[in-house]
Formats: structure tokens, sequence, C-alpha cells
């Protein structure tokens, strides 16, 4: 069942990803990478993190992608043009060389290391917690609430009127 | 909990969706879609962050997937109001219309 289910979510997400890169049209590829990214909120669940699957939903699916969606409406995005840009097809053939290169590479690496999954492993929102919020990472934690608001600041200052 | 894990086959797809994010990054032509490509790529880094937490048996990797989504907000917001900008200024989302400080 579980098995089952992971590779469903797999192949939705690799769908969804190939989608989002085939589309001409922008507004379909952020649908598309939202129906990956619940596809992911799924294979985190399986893997036992429940609070990382919640995120998923509510921080990726939910605000980024909205974000991503409403630009695309203010802006009225329109097809993309098919003019081939400078460099052209060359580049991109270029391009699928080395990230072939990079994904042979790390694909060989992993295809032969075995990684079985801790006998123990509890990921509950409780413990996420109690690590989230210990001495280990508190100040990680509180710099990015300070991350966050220079990032609505600059937000509201580089999308202004009259930047 | 006796769930049958899939760390091996969850990296393998972190390293697919890597992938098809670096192929989008250089083959779309479109600002929006580049930076959708990049949100791709950072999903199969915390795939594959998440996957070995669950192959190490310790959550240091789940609290990296965390602030690895703060970052993805913050970068999100930020890009998306200089796409703001730069169509402003442009009218076009176009990558290659945006060159000026070629040198």
């Amino acid at each position: 069942m579980d098995q089952a289910l992971f590779y469903a979510a797999a192949a939705l997400a690799v769908v969804g990803a190939l989608v989002v890169i085939g589309q001409k049209n922008p507004i379909y590829s952020a649908f598309a990478l939202i129906v990956t990214l619940c596809s992911l909120s799924v294979i985190f669940g399986l893997l036992g993190s429940p609070f990382i699957a919640a995120l998923q939903v509510i921080v990726y699916a939910g605000a980024i992608m909205v974000l991503f969606l409403f630009v695309l409406m203010l802006l009225n995005v329109k097809r993309e043009e098919d003019v081939p840009g400078h460099g052209g097809r060359a580049m991109a053939g270029v391009a699928v060389v080395l990230v072939a290169l990079l994904a042979g590479q790390a694909g060989y690496v992993l295809w032969n290391t075995t990684l079985a999954p801790a006998p123990a492993f509890d990921a509950s929102t409780r413990r996420m917690s109690e690590i989230l919020f210990s001495p280990h990472f508190l100040y990680v934690f509180e710099a990015t609430s300070i991350l966050i608001l220079a990032a609505l600041v600059g937000a509201v200052a580089l999308a202004k009127k009259d930047a | 909990m006796g769930e049958p894990a899939f760390v091996h086959q969850a990296v393998l797809l972190s390293l697919v969706l890597f992938a098809i994010g670096a192929l989008g990054v250089f083959l779309r032509r479109n600002v929006i879609t580049v930076l959708m490509c990049i949100e791709l790529m950072l999903n199969g880094a915390n795939l594959a962050f998440v996957a070995f937490s669950r192959a190490a048996g310790t959550l240091d990797g789940q609290v990296l997937v965390f602030f690895v989504m703060v970052v993805a907000a913050a970068e999100a917001s930020v890009g998306l109001a200089i796409v703001i900008a730069l169509h402003r200024h442009k009218d076009t989302l176009d990558v290659d219309a945006f060159n000026v400080m070629k040198g």
C-alpha cells in the first residue's frame, strides 16, 4: 500500500516537474509545480516527517505558489515567445549535456550506495520543536525572522511604483 | 514504526527533480518560469535532506529543510519584486532582454 502510494506520488512529482519546464504558458507551469509540491508532501509523509509534509503544503504550495500566481496574473504574462535567444540551440544542447553529466555522476554514486532507514525515527512535531528551539538552533531560528523582515522590506522597496 | 521506508528511491527522485529543475533554468526564457525551476531544485534538495535524515535517524536534516523553506520564501518574495521592477522598465519577461550589465 505504502509502496504503491510512494511510486504514484513520485511519478506524479516527476510528471509535474516535466510539465513545469515543458509548458510555454507560465500559468500552467505554476499549476504543475503545485502538483509536484503536493506529491512531494505525500512523500515527506511516507518518509515519516509529518511536520515537513504539512509545511510543504502550507508554505510552498500555499504561500509561495500563491505569490507566483499573483505576480503572473498581475503582469498578465502571455505565452513565451518562440524566437531562439542568443546562443539558441547550441547553448541548449550544452546545457542538456552538462545536466545529463551531473545527473549521471550523482546517479552512479547514489545507485551504488545502499541507504537503509534508521531503525528508530521520531520526527513528530513535538520532537521537531524541541530541536528547533534547543540552544543549538535557537539563534539560527531567530536570525530567520530578521531575514524574513529584510525580505519583506526589500520586496516592498523593489516593487514600489517610484523605486 | 514498521513502515517500509523508501530512502533510496527518495534520494534518486530528488536527483531527478534537481536535474529537471536545472534543465529548466537553462532552457526556459521566461524569468518567472526560471524562478519556478529554482524552486523545483530547492525541493529536490529538501527531499534529499529528508531522506538522509530518515537514513541517519536524526532530525538535523529536517531542521535544515525548515530553514531552506524560510530562505526560499524570502528568495521568492524578493525575486518576484525584482521581476515586477524589471517588467516595469523593459515591458518583457524574456531573460535575454535583461543584458544591460553584460561585459
